[in-house]
């Protein structure tokens, strides 16, 4: 397949905030949308590139490949809208993983504050690199583990052991 | 296509006795046939011959050998040649003007033959000449070019005889070459471990003779002398202790990995097997050959073969030292060798069959498993939990029985090699005791004789127990050199011809296929000019299917041959051939894994920018931004939490990212709503741009974009066409669905 890109290497993009605190999008060819959200494709592979931004009814209105091309301006207001709509505390210590399989019981410090939470079944634990995981607890709240290196032994056999 | 000549059947030397001086000088032999059933289909043989003049019959003449009656028919006395052909058994009619003036019977053996004359028949009548000699055709097994009139290639004439199970053993014992420096090590290990456990019984005799019984008997001994032994003792304890833990670790780590070249060996043997093989074995036997039946030969490798090891050395290091120590002691000890060895090779055929019978019942119990697995919902949906419980439950308990009786077997040859040995044990211990009372015999060496005594009959014992593992080991290995020793049926020619680019012209030419007895395809001919689409139209079971798959090289043609770009699809490596292949299927399978990697599926190494390319045109894109991961969602070993339309569409961006020459479209809309198969329909249009597209379709407003329309019936193609032109003969086939559609759509509007 030839590539067709949506985007130019510096695309004539642009984003602004209405007073309602929706994202307009004026396009390279003049049109204006209004209340776009954007969507990363790869959020797990690729967090930082492949950003679609999608209008409400769910369409596709342009793809901004690289966010480094766009203006400042519009850059920013893409990442902290991006940061408004996720919620994945990133787990710095593990004081527990408690329990028998498949269910356990975690008890975590994350970038957010301390919690505690409860896994069940196996494809609730996802290896994303060699050494990065993504935890998906029982009510579908996901928290991530930059590095399994970084944990105790003890827990590091235990996550092991888990996935 | 060459001259009449060539095509002329050779008769074999037999039927050219049988026909001497019936056939005239210049006679031309057009085809044979040996119909083997008479008309009541009694076993009989005979012989159909059709010359350039004529049509002769033979039969041989009941009680008098080598005399044969003959009919014939003068060839403008024979208007056709018609076959026909249901469950195995097949009749050839001779219709003349007046209607059939002969029928003969065969069976299946002898369907392609009889085939074959009514072709050429038919090739002769209508041009006076044989044109059918384009039957040529390419070996399955070796790509070679074959002609002639029985399409079997001399190459590949070597059949697979069955595996024997010392054959079996011994291949394997060969498979574990590549790590023979591993265990050449562990062999060696075992021994030193072995030697060191023979010296602490050695030092018993010692112990007793000069130190024990002579303090006892009043001379003055130093207790020191006792440390020293005690010590020596203690030392080939650790030895032995520490060798073993050495020799363990090395032989089961080189069991492990010869176990794994094993799955990994026979597993990619398999993934390169036709279509047909899977068709024809269940899954949960190829599961079990692939798991659990190399998993006993690792067992067999690492704690039995190393055990048998042990144990000989250890029979014949203590044989040594007994003959050393006592000859006729140490003769009367070996006695019950030979009975013990007479009841192993009694029940080591028992054995291994019992285990072969045990090893078909856990794979028919797998077999089990894998079938209802998948089909849950099937299950489920018709309430069918207690009788899957039962069918389950017969197979388990199946199980139980077959090595019940092997256990019965084997229960009753332990003990009684016991039995054996604690006879032997006795006898020397009876000798020993007279040896003592009356020749002076010194209790020390008794002693020490009945430690390595012990030690020699538990080492029989567990010698026995390798039978069985042996035995078990052997069965296991049969199974999977079976698979390893098959031929892939769609096979890979030693000079394939390499694919750059292929422009997709599609030629069939007098395809032929059948499924065992079942003639699918008759005498397919058809031309696909480069990026013309072609839809395919017949009912179910008129051949749509087998003839995309022939295309796709998942069989192979029987007669007849396929070629893209003038050459025959069985020249290119399947591989290659298929990378230039988008297929989509009525049922996309979805792996699991991301959706990206789906997509991605046939060119694992695309480019973000690529997928969301193909994702878009096939207009699966904007669903894809929905999923919680976008391209990173995972999704299910069977794409569950996608609808069916999303699953389609993600495997119609699969086939668009390889970029295909020829495209196939099996039933690609048929499983989906028609909001959705228009959304299909638009993909679908994205990706026939351009290519070689057979549309396979139920509905005909699919393939209303078709270049042209081949409507098959019974194997058979009875027109080609454009959409429009079809449908103005009334009395087509075409016609005829067409109308019987749009009555199903009045019905349901």
């Amino acid at each position: 397949m030839t590539v067709v890109p949506t985007e130019p290497a510096v695309p004539p993009l642009t984003l602004d905030l209405d007073p309602y605190g929706r994202l307009i999008l004026h396009d390279p060819a003049g049109r204006r949308v209004e209340g776009v959200e954007p969507i990363r494709a790869f959020p797990l592979s690729d967090p930082h590139h492949w950003i679609a931004l999608v209008d409400p009814s769910g369409r596709e209105v342009a793809m901004i490949q690289n966010p480094d091309s766009l203006e400042p301006r519009t850059r920013q207001l893409l990442l902290e809208e991006l940061a408004r709509r996720e919620f994945v505390p990133v787990i710095l210590t593990i004081h527990s993983i408690s329990g028998h399989s498949p269910i356990s019981r975690w008890s975590v410090i994350t970038d957010r504050g301390p919690v505690t939470f409860q896994v069940e079944g196996d494809d609730a634990l996802r290896r994303l690199g060699p050494h990065r995981l993504l935890v998906t607890d029982q009510d579908g709240t996901r928290y991530l583990i930059p590095d399994t290196r970084t944990l105790r032994p003890k827990i590091q056999r235990k996550l092991q052991a888990l996935v | 296509m060459g001259d009449a000549n060539s095509a002329v059947p050779e008769l074999p030397p037999t039927w050219r006795q049988t026909l001497a001086g019936r056939l005239a000088e210049d006679e031309v032999v057009l085809a044979w046939f040996e119909p083997d059933l008479e008309p009541n289909l009694q076993y009989r043989p005979g012989l159909v011959v059709l010359t350039d003049r004529r049509l002769l019959s033979g039969t041989p003449a009941s009680g008098r050998d080598g005399v044969w009656t003959w009919r014939e028919w003068p060839l403008e006395n024979v208007l056709a040649l018609q076959t026909r052909e249901r469950a195995g058994l097949g009749q050839i009619d001779a219709i003349g003007p007046e209607g059939r003036l002969h029928h003969w019977r065969y069976t299946a053996a002898r369907a392609r033959a009889a085939q074959r004359l009514a072709r050429r028949f038919e090739s002769y009548r209508r041009e006076g000449a044989l044109t059918d000699d384009r039957t040529e055709t390419v070996c399955p097994g070796c790509g070679e070019v074959l002609r002639g009139e029985l399409p079997e290639c001399p190459r590949c004439q070597a059949s697979s005889a069955a595996v024997s199970p010392a054959s079996a053993l011994r291949r394997l014992l060969l498979f574990a070459r590549k790590r023979a420096g591993m265990l050449l090590l562990g062999f060696v290990l075992t021994v030193a471990g072995t030697a060191a456990g023979l010296i602490p019984p050695y030092l018993t005799q010692p112990l007793i003779d000069d130190v024990l019984i002579p303090r006892q008997s009043g001379q003055d001994v130093p207790w020191e002398r006792v440390y020293w032994f005690l010590g020596g003792m203690l030392a080939a304890s650790v030895l032995a202790w520490l060798l073993g833990w050495a020799c363990n670790l090395v032989m089961s780590a080189v069991s492990e990995r010869i176990a794994a070249d094993l799955r990994d060996r026979t597993y990619s043997h398999l993934l390169s097997m036709s279509l047909e093989f899977f068709g024809g074995r269940r899954t949960g036997d190829l599961i079990s050959r692939v798991g659990t039946d190399t998993d006993r030969i690792n067992n067999f490798l690492s704690v039995n073969l190393v055990d048998f090891a042990t144990d000989c050395l250890m029979i014949l290091g203590t044989a040594i030292i007994l003959f050393s120590k006592a000859p006729a002691l140490a003769a009367v000890t070996l006695l019950p060798l030979p009975a013990a060895l007479w009841i192993m090779t009694l029940v080591r055929e028992r054995l291994r069959l019992g285990f072969e019978a045990g090893n078909r019942a856990w794979a028919a119990m797998t077999s089990v498993l894998a079938d209802t697995i998948p089909g849950i919902r099937v299950v489920k949906a018709f309430s069918q939990e207690a009788r899957e419980r039962d069918r389950f439950a017969r197979a388990n308990w199946h199980v139980v029985r077959v090595n019940d009786q092997v256990n019965f077997i084997w229960s009753f040859f332990g003990p009684t090699l016991n039995f054996v040995m604690q006879l032997g044990l006795l006898v020397v211990w009876a000798l020993g005791a007279w040896l003592v009372f009356y020749r002076d015999f010194r209790v020390g060496v008794l002693t020490m004789f009945l430690t390595y005594l012990a030690r020699f009959y538990t080492r029989l014992e567990d010698m026995s127990r390798m039978l069985q593992a042996t035995q078990r080991a052997a069965a296991s290995a049969q199974r999977i050199f079976e698979i390893l020793d098959r031929r892939p049926d769609v096979a890979d020619p030693p000079h394939p011809i390499p694919i750059t680019q292929l422009r997709g012209e599609i030629v069939l030419r007098d395809v032929n296929f059948r499924y065992g007895t079942r003639q699918v395809l008759h005498n397919i001919n058809l031309h696909i000019r480069p990026g013309e689409m072609i839809g395919l139209v017949g009912q179910t079971g008129a051949g749509k299917s087998t003839l995309v798959n022939l295309i796709c090289r998942f069989y192979d043609v029987q007669e007849g041959a396929i070629l893209v770009d003038g050459v025959d699809i069985r020249r290119f490596r399947v591989a290659d051939f298929r990378r230039h292949i988008g297929i989509v299927l009525q049922e996309p399978f979805l792996f699991y894994g991301t959706v990206a990697d789906n997509i991605a599926y046939g060119q694992p190494n695309a480019s973000r920018a690529a997928i969301i390319e193909a994702a878009r045109a096939a207009r699966a894109h904007d669903f894809i931004l929905r999923l919680p991961d976008g391209y990173d969602t995972t999704v299910g070993e069977r794409g569950q939490n996608l609808s069916g339309g999303e699953r389609q569409r993600i495997s119609i961006a699969r086939a668009l990212l390889i970029n295909p020459a020829i495209l196939i479209l099996d039933e690609a809309t048929s499983a989906v709503d028609t909001q959705t198969e228009h959304e299909i329909q638009l993909a679908l249009e994205n990706l026939t741009r351009g290519r070689t597209t057979i549309a396979i379709a139920h509905r005909l407003s699919t393939l209303r974009r078709a270049d042209r329309l081949v409507v098959l019936e019974h194997g058979r193609i009875v027109e080609i066409g454009r959409h429009q032109d079809l449908l103005e003969s009334p009395d087509g086939a075409f016609a005829r669905y067409h109308r019987a559609q749009l009555q199903l759509a009045g019905v349901h509007p």
